[in-house]
């Protein structure tokens, strides 16, 4: 099922300890940047994928690891940047 | 914007009624629950008895910082978690929430810019959210919602909408998919882009859009406020699909 980057907040505050829908990503491939939530995100009952919004390559990817942990990987990311109060983007 | 941290809480069902044929309004109590802006969602979380976990997000369509937690969630047939919201939960339960989540698709007050709300079917429930606060609040921005859904029937927080629009705090337009009211001016169809134009903020005013529908609908409608000429930028976007 073809989502976005909202889809996976839940997931990656696990992961990251915050809501991180407004960080943003530097596609290691086109060198783009955009906001987690703008992400296209793939869910199947194996995880998530979230691609590049701009040339579609693996960003992120989510799933299932062993007994309930979360198995997290950032194959296609060359930066991510935080700001700690998370303010509006816009 | 208010810091309010994601975390795990358990959460009691306070009351349950129906919204629409589909879809129950189900009213939460979350003595940990920090608030929330408007827009925000949150993951359910179910646990069978054999341990097995199933979990979807949803749309808040309550805000601010009240420990009240009100979803509106519309069943989707052979889903997992969707049908036992809608059909079996009953006051007194508790599940596990997660939120608040999605710090992207939020309206705080305050801003100058017009808002623009376009929502597909139950994807009206976080710009609901952002419709009533900006009500409650008495915020002087001026907003516009276009509605495209199914039948008149199957609006949700119809009569909320109707109430905010009569006290003259939301331009609302209506698009019906499947059957219109008696007199209505148009055959039931989906939206199109002339429709779009007509209903929403013009470029030169320039609105801040958040489109929230199924993925299909909401990109048709992204893709066209771009051509239209609105700022890529301004146009926020959360698709949903699942249950």
């Amino acid at each position: 099922m073809k989502l976005d980057g909202n889809a996976i907040a839940g997931p990656l505050a696990e992961v990251f300890g915050r809501d991180v829908t407004l960080a943003v990503m530097t596609c290691s491939g086109c060198h783009e940047s955009a906001v987690i939530a703008r992400a296209m995100v793939y869910v199947t009952a194996m995880g998530s994928v979230a691609r590049c919004p701009t040339c579609d390559r693996a960003l992120l990817v989510l799933g299932p690891g062993p007994g309930a942990r979360i198995r997290f990987s950032m194959p296609g990311v060359s930066s991510l940047e935080l700001t700690p109060d998370e303010p509006d983007a816009a | 914007m208010t810091h309010r941290p994601a975390a795990w809480h358990a959460a009691t069902v306070r009351s349950v009624s129906r919204e629409t044929a589909s879809a129950r309004r189900i009213e939460f109590e979350v003595p940990t629950w920090p608030g929330n802006d408007a827009g925000a969602h949150l993951d359910v979380r179910l646990t069978a008895p054999d341990g097995y976990q199933a979990s979807r997000s949803y749309s808040i369509a309550s805000s601010g910082d009240s420990r009240r937690v009100v979803l509106a969630v519309d069943e989707v047939p052979g889903g997992e978690v969707s049908p036992f919201l809608v059909h079996e939960l009953q006051p007194g339960d508790q599940v596990e929430i997660h939120g608040p989540l999605g710090a992207y698709f939020v309206w705080t007050p305050g801003d100058e810019r017009p808002v623009q709300l376009i929502a597909g079917g139950s994807g009206v429930v976080p710009l609901y959210a952002m419709a009533e606060l900006h009500d409650r609040e008495q915020d002087s921005t001026p907003f516009r919602l276009l509605y495209s859904v199914r039948t008149p029937d199957d609006r949700f927080f119809a009569s909320e909408l109707e109430q905010i629009a009569a006290r003259g705090r939301l331009e609302a337009s209506y698009v019906y998919t499947r059957a219109v009211p008696a007199g209505w001016h148009s055959a039931p169809g989906r939206v199109t882009r002339d429709a779009l134009a007509a209903a929403t903020w013009p470029v030169d005013r320039r609105p801040r859009i958040y489109v929230c529908g199924p993925t299909p609908f909401v990109e048709t409608v992204a893709d066209w406020l771009t051509e239209l000429g609105h700022e890529p930028r301004a146009i926020r976007t959360e698709r949903f699909g699942g249950g």
